[in-house]
């Protein structure tokens, strides 16, 4: 994403004509990329959601002990993984939106939206590393 | 009032007062646009309930201190409810979701159509919600 297409210092003398800049670009000034990003990790979760939601029945009612032996499975873990990494994906895409779509003051806005980066990002690594820990089976 | 005008002409960074386009106040309340704020309702419960879906795994992975915190916190009532809105806010976004793509593949856009689409977003996100939850404790997670 290119935030120094919005403001700041005048820009060079470009060739390209004012509409010619903008196409395909959008409100976000950075294209489709995330819309299409949003459709992947989206039918990605669709499709792990019936074999997320049997490992979480296989969880239930376990101990520690049998928990950590399930989730360290090879095929679990990897699913886990898939699901998490799609998650924090479309959701940091997600609150990214409403972010631009309701936070006006420019700063704030920025601010708000390395927050979520930093908050996405750190709850699939603690995930992962989680996931791996068990798998590695320290 | 052109002679006025020229002389307090604002910078060009001032915002000029322009007549604003309806807001949602102004238009009649449908299924679909209550839906589309509930899809962000559920979207943003999400996002804050992966720190539930963190703390498990890494509970797990810990030990079984830090586990049996997490299932005494699961197991509460407040846990519970918590966990219960967690698996509607899933569901009934997925389907939801699914809504979308049907939208973005450009099928059912008819108002039929569409009132039909967000309805079964509705209903089939409590129904697979009750159904996991009845699932979940005919196996044993009640205890």
């Amino acid at each position: 994403m290119s935030y120094s297409e919005s403001h700041g210092s005048p820009k060079p003398p470009s060739m390209r004509t004012p509409l010619g800049r903008v196409r395909n670009l959008g409100a976000a000034h950075s294209g489709t990329s995330d819309f299409w990003r949003q459709r992947i990790t989206g039918v990605a979760m669709t499709l792990l959601m019936i074999p997320v939601l049997v490992i979480v029945m296989m969880l239930l009612g376990r101990n520690q002990a049998g928990a950590a032996q399930i989730l360290g499975s090879l095929p679990i873990a990897v699913i886990l993984l898939l699901f998490i990494f799609a998650s924090a994906w479309h959701m940091k895409i997600g609150m990214q939106v409403v972010i631009e779509d309701y936070v006006h003051n420019e700063k704030l806005k920025l601010t708000a939206i390395m927050l979520n980066n930093f908050f996405s990002i750190a709850v699939a690594l603690a995930s992962t590393y989680a996931i791996l820990k068990l798998s590695s089976g320290v | 009032m052109l002679g006025r005008n020229k002389h307090q002409k604002p910078p060009m960074t001032a915002r000029i007062e322009r007549p604003l386009s309806p807001h949602i106040q102004t238009y009649r309340w449908t299924l679909t646009m209550a839906l589309s704020i509930v899809h962000r309702a559920t979207g943003i419960a999400l996002y804050v309930g992966t720190l539930l879906l963190a703390w498990w795994l890494i509970a797990a992975a810990s030990g079984p201190t830090a586990y049996a915190h997490v299932q005494a916190f699961t197991g509460s009532i407040i846990g519970r409810l918590i966990v219960f809105g967690y698996t509607w806010a899933l569901m009934h976004h997925m389907l939801s979701g699914i809504r979308h793509f049907v939208w973005d593949l450009g099928y059912g856009f008819k108002a039929n159509e569409r009132e039909a689409l967000t309805w079964g977003a509705l209903i089939g996100g409590i129904v697979l919600t009750v159904l996991i939850w009845i699932i979940a404790y005919a196996i044993g997670g009640g205890r």
